[in-house]
């Protein structure tokens, strides 16, 4: 073991924006990147004045691993399993925004038992998402038990999907032209169990919560964003939501099948930290809703498409004749023959949209992959709604903000 | 592409133009086209083309839910465009990933430090001439 070197012989890695010196003297403090109220590495520079907090530098990046890089030396296939480490709370979603993204550039369309069940797969996701969002907020603010109900609704979830994907976290579960399996049997009978939880459990969290004073106090009025900031600074997503603007992918340019769902987008009054709680929370009573729906509409048949270009061909054909064998072999050593052009397709995140933007030089790996993630735009946002607040509103407004390290940071 | 939909289509047309015409294009697509949030800025790298880089944004109206695609080559020795940052904020940090990640210049852009990565990191990482086994540790590794 080297020994180590000298503090001041190693380099600072952020230069922030600005010293005592540039403003007026007030304290600057430095918070995070790992501090334990901020759920994700980050790091805020602030200039405080007592406890207000005059002006903040967000330093991201400190989950960086360059996604956007090591894409360009994998297959389009092998990449689903690194999308699945975007957003790690809805993993789902990632999967079937890439794949659709790679479809379109392939012109695949995808059957209609996989339309149906991506759609009800992403609103659960959503579910998850969402769950362990305000969970992981209200904890912060001191509300354990709420975070108890959520996260264990959350975990039956997690259980859940894990029957269908093998997985609890990153399910990699998404392929090109359709999915990794179908459907256990009694995975839907199990659905309408948890969901029926979920009602009890979130009743629950609403009757602790929402008029609760000490809640109020620390949520309301607070981080406020107007509409007009937020699409200037390309804010999508429940934060957009909250200012009162109804703008959601699902409803405005309908993919999946969210054109047949009969569903409201919930919007909040005027883009603070309690509209943006009570705007997720209503949307996930929203994909509750979407997800009855659906169990109702799904159709039988095949879950991937017949095309020889991106569907693995079956194990039983691979090992009994050439054709399927040499096809095998070439999808997994060459990847999926996806034709040149470029393709940008986004679908709505839990955190708002998620574009891929793609580009093909006919072979079977990606020349680029460059992923819009709310997260990171998110972030370019979030000085707005911490000025002017208390340095302890840092933590409710970053909380409902919902960075996630690894979207933010790919 | 043969994807046709009834509703604004979600996949963008591309439109392109000379880097010089960028600030006029963008300010015409946001008053006269309603694109009133720029989504995403990147840009893709070529080797050995004369105009190395395009550089590609993405802007969605939340009026029409159009979206139009931009796209621009610059060459390597003067990797420059404008900031779009008078017109859109969310330029700010968009254009820094993409100064750090390409190497392209923005110009009007007050604050170019660098934002996934780190201060003293050398090089652009996707650019395609860097070795993606290259690793440039801020603290040695332990042996």
């Amino acid at each position: 073991m080297t020994a180590r070197p000298a503090l001041d012989a190693l380099a600072n890695p952020i230069l922030p924006a600005f010293g005592p010196a540039d403003v007026d003297g007030n304290v600057v403090v430095s918070i995070g990147p790992s501090h334990p109220a901020t759920h994700g590495t980050i790091q805020m520079i602030a200039a405080l004045d007592g406890e207000r907090v005059k002006r903040v530098d967000v330093h991201c990046g400190y989950l960086h691993r360059g996604f956007e890089k090591e894409c360009e030396a994998h297959t389009w296939h092998n990449l689903i399993p690194f999308v699945d480490r975007l957003n790690y709370c809805s993993p789902l979603i990632n999967d079937f925004a890439y794949c659709e993204a790679v479809e379109k550039l392939m012109g695949v369309e995808m059957t209609p038992r996989t339309k149906y069940l991506r759609t009800l797969l992403s609103e659960y996701s959503r579910l998850c998402d969402h769950l362990t969002c305000i969970a992981a907020s209200l904890m912060e603010l001191g509300a354990m038990t709420p975070f108890l109900y959520l996260v264990m609704v959350r975990d039956y979830m997690y259980e859940h999907i894990a029957a269908l994907t093998g997985a609890r976290v990153t399910h990699s579960y998404g392929r090109i032209g359709g999915l990794a399996r179908d459907l256990p049997a009694g995975w839907l009978t199990r659905l309408s169990e948890i969901l029926t939880q979920y009602e009890e459990f979130v009743g629950r969290v609403h009757g602790l919560m929402d008029r609760n004073r000490i809640f109020i106090d620390r949520m309301r009025d607070v981080g406020v964003i107007s509409t007009a900031d937020a699409i200037d600074l390309g804010i999508t997503g429940p934060i957009l939501r909250s200012t009162g603007s109804p703008r959601d992918l699902r409803k405005d340019t309908p993919y999946l099948a969210y054109a047949e769902l009969d569903f409201d987008v919930p919007v909040g009054i005027k883009g603070d930290n309690y509209d943006r709680y009570y705007v997720r929370m209503r949307e996930m009573d929203e994909s509750v809703y979407m997800i009855r729906q659906l169990m109702e509409m799904l159709p039988e048949g095949p879950i991937n498409v017949d095309d020889r270009r991106c569907t693995f061909p079956e194990k039983t054909l691979v090992y009994t004749e050439i054709e399927s064998l040499i096809n095998h072999f070439k999808l997994v050593m060459d990847g999926p023959a996806v034709p040149a052009g470029e393709v940008y397709f986004a679908h709505e995140a839990p955190n708002g949209e998620l574009g891929f933007y793609l580009v093909s030089d006919g072979s079977g790996t990606p020349y680029k992959v460059h992923v819009r993630s709310p997260s990171f735009v998110h972030m370019g946002g979030v000085a707005r709604m911490l000025e002017g607040y208390q340095l302890a509103d840092i933590i409710p407004t970053f909380g409902s903000v919902n960075m996630i390290g690894g979207e933010c940071d790919r | 592409m043969t994807h046709e939909a009834t509703l604004p289509t979600p996949l963008p047309p591309t439109l392109e133009i000379p880097a010089a015409e960028l600030l006029a294009t963008a300010r015409a697509l946001k008053a006269q086209g309603r694109f009133d949030m720029l989504l995403d800025v990147t840009a893709v790298d070529w080797p050995g083309r004369s105009l190395r880089f395009d550089v590609v944004w993405h802007f969605y109206s939340t009026v029409t839910f159009a979206r139009v695609r931009v796209k621009t080559r610059v060459a390597e020795s003067d990797p420059a465009v404008d900031s779009l940052l008078p017109l859109y904020g969310s330029a700010l940090f968009m254009e820094r990933e993409c100064h750090e990640m390409y190497g392209i210049d923005f110009r009007g852009h007050p604050d170019l430090r660098p934002i996934l990565l780190y201060e003293g990191f050398v090089g652009h990482p996707l650019r395609k001439d860097y070795p993606i086994r290259l690793e440039q540790p801020l603290v040695p590794y332990r042996k």
